[in-house]
C-alpha cells in the first residue's frame, strides 16, 4: 500500500473543520452552566463563613475552567485539567495547610478566632437567674439530620405566654420567632413541618450535649436547657471588657489574657486558664522547638522514628526473604500444576489489608486468640512492646510474602534460560548459579519494587493501628505506645482524644513529609522513571 | 510494564544430562526425585498452611455457634449460620450500609482515578507543550507524599467546606470520596506507558483525515486502552478497601461508615463476643475481592511496578 496523506475521502477532504458537534456543545454548556451555577451558591456562603482560601481557589477553578473550555487554545489544559484541579485541591492544598498549621497552636480548645472564643465563653457562662423566663421545650433536627448527632433545633414556647409565640433557634443561634406550621397543644410544640422532634428517650440519649448548648438572645443573656421538655432564659455571667482585653466576671472578677503553654486563654488570679476556650494563635517555631527541646518528646519521637524505620525495612526484608525462596522452590518445571500453587498461595495478598489485620489483632489476643489456643501458651503478645513488634511482623510477613513470591516468580521467569545453562557449563552448581547469577539478576528487576514497598511500609497506619493502635503503652509514654511508628504517632496526637494538639501533630507531619521526601528521592534514583520521561 | 505468564516457562530449555544412564535403580531415582522435587513440594505444603490455616481459621469461625473462637476446634462441631443472621439483622451495625458505602467509595475513586490519569496521559504521551517535562517530574515526586500525611489538614479543610456544601461535610460518603481524589493522577504513568506503545501514525492519520483532539483521543486511542483500563480500575477498586485513617477521621456517623471503619468499631466494642459476627462479615468482604484477585493476578506485578503497592 503506497503512502497516501489523503485518507477516506480520497482528496476531496472538505477543509478541516475542528467545530464541536452540537452534542458537544450542549455537554460543554451543562457544565460550564453548572460550574457557574456552584460558584453563585458557594461564594455568598464562603464569605459569610470567612473561609477567604476556599473562596481564592473557587474563584481561581471556576475561571481556569471557563477560561480552558471555552477557547480552541491550551490544548494540553483540557486534558490535564481535572486531574490537576484535584492534585491541588486534595493533595497540594492540604500539604501547605499543614506546614501552615505547624506554626500554630490549632487544636479543640483553639480551632476558631479569639472573637469566637469569646462569644462561646460568654454564652456557655449563661445562668438562671430569679426571674428568668420559663419556656416549654422541643428537641428537634431537620428531617434526614441524625436524631444523635443533630445539629440540634430548640422550639420554645414562654410559660405564661398568652399569645402562644413559637421561637427556635439552635446551638450559637440568635432566638427568633418561628413563622412556620407548627402543632401546639398544652403550651409545647408537638410537631414541626420539615423537622423530625425528638421523642423522650431520643432527648434523655443526648441530654449532656443538650446541656451545653445555648441559644443567643441578645449578647448577654442565652437560653439553656434544664430538663427533657424545660428551658430558661438566663443571663451571662461573664462579659468582655474590649477597652482593656479581658473577661470580667459578674461578681467583679477579672480574667486577664495570659499564656499558658504555647497559647493565650483567659486566666484566672493564679495565672492558669479560667476557660479551656483558646483561639487560633500563630506560636512561631515554638511546635519545632518543643519537638527538638524537650528530651522527653524529643526521646520519644526518636524512639518511633527508629522503630518506623526498623519496621518498614523488616517488612520488606522478611516478606522478600521468604517470598524469593517459595518462588525459587516452586519455580521448577518439574512441578506439577504451578498455576494452582500461585493461586492458593495469593490467598493472604488478596484478603482486604484491613479484614487480614484485624484477624491477626483477634489471633494474638491472651486469652481467645488463635495462637495461643493452637500452642496452648498464655502469652500477652499484644502487651509486651517486643512481642508486639514481633506480633506486627509476622502478621506483615503473612500478608506480604505472596506479593513478593509472585514479583520474584515474574522476575526468575524473565532471567533468560541460557544464562543459567552457560553456568552450569562453565561449571557452576544448582546453588552457586542461584546466588552468583539469579539472585544478582533478579535484585537488579525487584529493588525497585522493594525501595517502593519500604516508602509504603514507612506509612503504613493500617498495619500499626489495626493490631496494637500502637501499644503497649509503658509508664512515662504519653504520647507514643511501644509500636507506635511516626504516622500513627501523630495521628494519636492530633485525634488520639486526650490532649488533642494539632499545631504539634503538624509540626511532627512537617518532619514526616521530609523524611518521605528523602525516601522519594533514594526511590527517584532507583527506578529508571526518570530516563523514561522522553 | 512487565507482566508475566506462564507461557515464559513453557520456552526455557529443558537441559538434559546426556551423561546419565538410561536404567536407574527405582530406589536411586526415587532418592534423586525428594532431593531435587520432592522437597519443593513439601516447603509448599507448608506454606500452603501458613498461608491457608488462619483463613480457614476465620470461615470455621464465621460458622461456630459459640460466636468465640475459644471452641478451639477449625472444623465446629455444629455448622450454623447465626453469626450472618445476627451480623445481616443490623444489631451490631448496618453491615449492608457499610457494604454499599465501601462499593461507592471504591468505585468514585476508581473512575475518578482512571478518567483524570487517561486525560493526563494522552496529553502527556501525544501533545507537546511547553512544561511537559518538568509537570510529569513534579508529578512523579508529588505523588510519593500519599495524602494520609495532611490528615490534619484534610480535616480541617471538610469541617469547614462542610458549612459551605453540606453533602460533602464530614460524616459523609461523598465527602470521603471527593477527600480521597488528590491521587486522582496515580495511574498516569501506567496509561502513559500503554499510549507510548500505541504507533502514533494512527492518530496522525485521523488528524489528517480532519479529526479534532477529542475525536482522536475518544474514538482512535480510547478503544486501544480497554483492557489497561478495565484493569486499572480494577486494581484502583480494590486498592481504596482497606483505606482506614482518613476514614476513621471522617466517618463517624454510623450510616456513613465504611465495612473498614463499622468492622473494626464494630470488633473493638466487644471483642470476644463479636469476633464469629466479625468473621461472617469477613468472609463475605473477602470472598468477592479474593474471586477478583485471581482473575487480576497476572497484573498485579505490572500494576504495583507503577507504585500501586496494595496494603
Amino acid at each position: 500500500m503506497t503512502p497516501t496523506k489523503t485518507v477516506g475521502d480520497g482528496g476531496q477532504a472538505p477543509p478541516r473543520t475542528r467545530d464541536t458537534s452540537t452534542a458537544g456543545l450542549i455537554v460543554k454548556i451543562i457544565f460550564l452552566g453548572a460550574v457557574l451555577a456552584i460558584a453563585v451558591y458557594a461564594v455568598p456562603l464562603l464569605i459569610h463563613y470567612k473561609l477567604w482560601l476556599w473562596l481564592v481557589l473557587i474563584l481561581l477553578a471556576g475561571g481556569a475552567i471557563f477560561f480552558i473550555y471555552t477557547t480552541k487554545r491550551f490544548i494540553p489544559g483540557k486534558y490535564l485539567f481535572p486531574g490537576t484541579l484535584l492534585l491541588v485541591l486534595f493533595l497540594i492544598v492540604p500539604i501547605i495547610l499543614t506546614v501552615r498549621y505547624s506554626f500554630t497552636n490549632l487544636g479543640d480548645g483553639s480551632r476558631g478566632s479569639k472573637e469566637d472564643a469569646i462569644a462561646n465563653i460568654v454564652t456557655a457562662s449563661v445562668q438562671q437567674t430569679a426571674g428568668s423566663p420559663l419556656y416549654n421545650m422541643a428537641v428537634a433536627v431537620e428531617n434526614g439530620d441524625s436524631v444523635v448527632d443533630g445539629p440540634f433545633i430548640l422550639f420554645l414556647i414562654e410559660r405564661d405566654d398568652a399569645s402562644q409565640t413559637v421561637y427556635y433557634g439552635g446551638e450559637g443561634d440568635e432566638l427568633a420567632s418561628y413563622q412556620g406550621d407548627v402543632d401546639k397543644a398544652d403550651g409545647q410544640v408537638t410537631a414541626v413541618d420539615g423537622y423530625q422532634l425528638l421523642t423522650s428517650l431520643e432527648i434523655n440519649a443526648i441530654y449532656t450535649s443538650l446541656q451545653e448548648m445555648t441559644v443567643k438572645v441578645g449578647d448577654n443573656s442565652g437560653i439553656k436547657v434544664n430538663g427533657p421538655k424545660a428551658a430558661f432564659q438566663g443571663q451571662a455571667t461573664v462579659t468582655y471588657d474590649e477597652a482593656n482585653d479581658q473577661l470580667v466576671g459578674i461578681d467583679g472578677t477579672i480574667y486577664p489574657i495570659g499564656k499558658v503553654g504555647n497559647s493565650d486563654y483567659f486566666v484566672g488570679a493564679d495565672g492558669k486558664p479560667a476557660f479551656t476556650q483558646s483561639w487560633l494563635q500563630g506560636v512561631g517555631g515554638q511546635n519545632y522547638t518543643d519537638l527538638f527541646n524537650n528530651s522527653n518528646i524529643r526521646s520519644q519521637f526518636l524512639g518511633a522514628f527508629v522503630w518506623t524505620f526498623f519496621f518498614a525495612l523488616l517488612s520488606v526484608l522478611l516478606t522478600f526473604a521468604v517470598g524469593f525462596f517459595l518462588a525459587l522452590t516452586l519455580n521448577d518445571d518439574r512441578i506439577k500444576g504451578k498455576k494452582l500453587w500461585r493461586s492458593f498461595l495469593l490467598l493472604p495478598y488478596a484478603v482486604p489489608g484491613f479484614i487480614s489485620l484485624l484477624i491477626w489483632q483477634n489471633f494474638w489476643n491472651r486469652d481467645f486468640g488463635m495462637i495461643n489456643n493452637l500452642f496452648g501458651l498464655h502469652v500477652d503478645w499484644l502487651g509486651d512492646p517486643n512481642l508486639a513488634k514481633f506480633a506486627i511482623l509476622f502478621t506483615q510477613l503473612w500478608m506480604g510474602f505472596p506479593y513478593m513470591f509472585i514479583v520474584c516468580t515474574g522476575a526468575l521467569q524473565s532471567i533468560p534460560g541460557d544464562v543459567k545453562e552457560a553456568a552450569q557449563i562453565d561449571g557452576s552448581t544448582g546453588l552457586s548459579t542461584t546466588f552468583r547469577i539469579t539472585m544478582p539478576l533478579l535484585l537488579i528487576s525487584v529493588a525497585p519494587l522493594l525501595v517502593a514497598s519500604f516508602a509504603f511500609n514507612f506509612n503504613n497506619f493500617n498495619a500499626i493501628q489495626l493490631l496494637t493502635k500502637g501499644g503497649p503503652f509503658l509508664p512515662g509514654q504519653y504520647a507514643r505506645g511501644s509500636t507506635d511508628i511516626l504516622i500513627s504517632m501523630i495521628y494519636r496526637q492530633a485525634f488520639g482524644g486526650s490532649g488533642v494538639n494539632q499545631g504539634f501533630a503538624s509540626a511532627m507531619s512537617v518532619i514526616l513529609f521530609v523524611l518521605t521526601g528523602v525516601i522519594a528521592a533514594i526511590q527517584f534514583r532507583g527506578t529508571r522513571k526518570l530516563e523514561e520521561l522522553a | 510494564m512487565s507482566q508475566t505468564s506462564d507461557s515464559g516457562s513453557v520456552l526455557e530449555v529443558v537441559v538434559v544430562d546426556p551423561t546419565s544412564p538410561k536404567h536407574k535403580s527405582s530406589a536411586q531415582h526415587r532418592r534423586r526425585w525428594w532431593t531435587e522435587v520432592g522437597w519443593r513440594y513439601i516447603v509448599g505444603a507448608v506454606m500452603l498452611v501458613f498461608a491457608g490455616f488462619p483463613i480457614l481459621y476465620v470461615i470455621g469461625t464465621s460458622l461456630n455457634p459459640v460466636g468465640s473462637v475459644t471452641a478451639g476446634s477449625i472444623i465446629p462441631k455444629t455448622l450454623t449460620l447465626s453469626n450472618y443472621t445476627t451480623l445481616f439483622s443490623g444489631q451490631k451495625g448496618p453491615f449492608w450500609r457499610w457494604y454499599l458505602n465501601t462499593l461507592i467509595v471504591c468505585a468514585f475513586t476508581a473512575v475518578t482515578q482512571i478518567v483524570a490519569s487517561t486525560l493526563a496521559a494522552y496529553a502527556f504521551s501525544r501533545l507537546r507543550f511547553k512544561g511537559r517535562r518538568g509537570g510529569m517530574l513534579f508529578l512523579l515526586l508529588i505523588m510519593m507524599f500519599p495524602n494520609i500525611l495532611s490528615m490534619i489538614a484534610i480535616y480541617t479543610i471538610f469541617t469547614q467546606l462542610g458549612q459551605v456544601f453540606p453533602g460533602i461535610g464530614l460524616s459523609t460518603v461523598l465527602g470521603y470520596c471527593i477527600a480521597l481524589t488528590g491521587g486522582a493522577l496515580g495511574q498516569v504513568w501506567l496509561i502513559k506507558g500503554t499510549l507510548d506503545t500505541v504507533p502514533k501514525e494512527l492518530d496522525e492519520a485521523a488528524i489528517i483525515d480532519g479529526a479534532t483532539h477529542f475525536q482522536v483521543f475518544s474514538q482512535i486511542l480510547l478503544p486501544t486502552l480497554v483492557p489497561i483500563i478495565a484493569v486499572t480500575t480494577l486494581l484502583g477498586f480494590v486498592g481504596v478497601i482497606s483505606e482506614f485513617l482518613i476514614g476513621t477521621i471522617f466517618l463517624t456517623d454510623n450510616n456513613s461508615k465504611t465495612l473498614a471503619v463499622g468492622l473494626y468499631g464494630m470488633l473493638t466494642t466487644d471483642k470476644s463476643n463479636n469476633f464469629g459476627i466479625f468473621a461472617a462479615g469477613a468472609v463475605l468482604v473477602a470472598v468477592p475481592v479474593i474471586a477478583l484477585f485471581q482473575f487480576l493476578q497476572k497484573y498485579i506485578v505490572g500494576g504495583s511496578t507503577s507504585g500501586a503497592v496494595k496494603g
